[in-house]
């Protein structure tokens, strides 16, 4: 009978990411509410010291799977070895980030273990024994709510960003154990032969605490120094609205909405973004919405926390000047 | 070289979503029906490969008849030939459940990549092309930025932007590539795109023409169980910030974040 609830933590050059600790954290509500164990399975290489930090956030069990094949992320590799780990003990709920590199791994995961898995969701609830998931659809225009049907393990992947990270407890500890796997270099079709990294440090819209965007109010790309200005003093990341991407100010990356990223961070703010359900699609996960525009009648201000009705070339700066007080 | 895009017809992303009297479902009517977004970019890049290298590209579109537009808009981008897996039984399967109809079509057709969009931007599931490669036994390589086809035709070279970074990948062929914003601008369809797309070649097959059992589609078949849509929580219109100057906004807003909100 498949039980216990594992949760696959994400690794970088052996650094935990923030996301792992989400999992962990739900992963112990979910486990405590079945009244079974939390498994934390840890890939990568030399990521074995890496395993004790998951103890104080409420893993009972952490299995590390160490191989020089394992790091980078190859899809091959970690499907391999996570599809094995799973037949071998049956764990009954396998959760996973919906960061790129778990969206990724749980797709090819789920099509290996033939089972269904609940993508990018932003609550998960215990009931009857059963796992049941809340995932925005439609990129946020509905939520559905869903639940697994002769599908082991229940599968699902969380949206970084909105489930919270428990207090660590010092005086908690996992037992770490090495798991047993085998990989076959025939498996391994695909290879990462280079890493490029971004030097500009600036941190990914779908893992930033705050987002300063900027829509067709702009007019245009020299006008983003405005809001980069900004951005500098509150610690945000810069995005953009469809229309301001495609008018080629601003690269793809940093397209917030139903066809770019799906962002949640603490603080939004909106700058000459009017709020076509496009956009609202992708950021209405934000804790905290501010609106500067012009147009006292944009739909933006109807989900916005706080609205300014002003010349975002006035207000931005002005707002720049007087965040300082604050940081 | 030969190219498959499968795709799928989603709704405008303009599109109000209106849920069903049943709570499960969304209400279809009225709906404009357009491809799905990042599939546009599967299509587009195909087309390149195509001109570069030679050979075909053929396009895979599930679902009930009026998907038949979406496959002809593909097919008057450029595409040589589509097919459209049509049944009744399909009605209500889950993603899993497609992704095996859509694996079974390809099987029965030569290729050396195949490209789907990432994600569909109706259900956001991202899980077919991941099921289709699974099935076919080939490997994926998804949300990709770039794409190089080596020479020999025999292996591929993709970015795949992660947080921070963006790896580059090889792969052996054939492969299953999800397309990603800022791999490409798809082209329009040009008009005599489009009267020659309606002589183009496209095939309607059933399940029971790709030797599949209708018993294993349809909403009974389903692994992922819809329990219950409903709206997106409410967000309420906040405060209006008043103020004389752009200065005392900035000074208000700027208050009210660190005091209210404690954002600052």
């Amino acid at each position: 009978m498949a039980q216990g609830v594992w949760i696959i933590a994400e690794q970088r050059d052996g650094e935990i990411r923030k996301i792992s600790y989400e999992l962990v954290s739900e992963g112990r509500r979910l486990a405590d509410a079945l009244g079974q164990d939390l498994t934390v399975v840890l890939l990568g290489s030399n990521v074995k010291e890496k395993a004790a930090e998951f103890g104080p956030y409420g893993a009972d069990k952490v299995l590390v799977a160490d191989d020089s094949r394992l790091s980078p992320y190859t899809t091959d590799a970690y499907v391999s070895v996570i599809s094995q780990l799973v037949k071998a003990n049956e764990p009954g709920i396998l959760l996973l980030g919906a960061s790129v590199e778990g969206k990724d791994l749980a797709g090819r995961l789920a099509a290996r273990l033939d089972v269904a898995m609940a993508q990018d969701c932003t609550a998960f609830a215990v009931e009857d024994g059963n796992l049941v998931a809340t995932r925005p659809i439609y990129a946020g225009k509905a939520y559905a709510k869903v639940t697994f049907e002769n599908s082991w393990p229940q599968m699902a992947t969380a949206r970084p960003k909105v489930m919270s990270i428990r207090e660590p407890d010092p005086s908690r500890s996992a037992e770490v154990v090495d798991a047993s796997f085998t990989l076959d270099d025939a498996e391994l079709k695909t290879k990462v032969v280079d890493v490029v990294k971004d030097e500009s440090g600036k941190v990914d819209l779908t893992e930033a605490d705050k987002i300063v965007s900027g829509g067709r109010g702009m007019k245009g790309p020299e006008n983003y120094t405005i809001l980069e200005a900004l951005a500098a003093i509150i610690g945000a990341s810069v995005g953009a609205s469809r229309s301001a991407v495609d008018a080629g100010w601003r690269p793809h990356a940093d397209q917030v909405g139903q066809t770019g990223k799906v962002v949640s961070p603490n603080l939004y703010v909106a700058c000459g973004i009017s709020g076509a359900i496009q956009h609202l699609a992708g950021m209405s996960t934000s804790k905290v919405i501010v609106a500067i525009n012009k147009d006292e009648d944009a739909p933006i201000f109807q989900k916005a926390d706080y609205g300014v009705v002003g010349d975002l070339f006035d207000v931005v700066p002005a707002l720049t000047e007087e965040v300082k007080k604050y940081m | 070289m030969n190219i498959i895009v499968c795709l799928k017809q989603v709704p405008d992303t303009e599109t109000q979503i209106k849920i069903g009297s049943d709570g499960k479902s969304i209400v279809t009517d009225d709906i404009k029906w357009v491809m799905n977004p990042y599939d546009e970019f599967g299509v587009e890049e195909a087309l390149r490969l195509k001109e570069k290298h030679g050979g075909e590209v053929t396009v895979i579109g599930l679902g009930p008849k009026r998907v038949t537009e979406s496959i002809r808009t593909a097919l008057a981008m450029g595409a040589d030939k589509g097919i459209l897996v049509s049944d009744e039984a399909l009605e209500g399967s889950d993603s899993l459940a497609h992704a095996k109809a859509l694996a079974a079509a390809v099987k029965d057709t030569e290729y050396d990549l195949i490209f789907t969009g990432q994600r569909a931007v109706d259900d956001d599931l991202g899980i077919v092309g991941a099921t289709v490669a699974e099935l076919l036994g080939i490997p994926q390589l998804s949300l990709i930025v770039k794409v190089e086809v080596a020479e020999d035709g025999k292996s591929v070279k993709v970015e795949r932007p992660i947080e921070g970074e963006t790896l580059i990948i090889t792969s052996t062929l054939p492969a299953l590539i999800t397309a990603q914003k800022g791999l490409n601008e798809p082209r329009y369809a040009s008009l005599p795109g489009i009267m020659k797309a309606k002589k183009k070649p496209l095939a309607e097959k059933s399940l029971a023409d790709l030797g599949l059992d209708s018993a294993d589609f349809g909403t009974g078949a389903r692994k992922l169980k819809i329990l219950e849509l409903t709206p997106p929580p409410g967000r309420q219109a906040g405060k209006i910030i008043e103020g004389e100057t752009p200065q005392e906004k900035a000074a208000q807003l700027a208050k009210l974040l660190h005091e209210e909100a404690k954002v600052l």
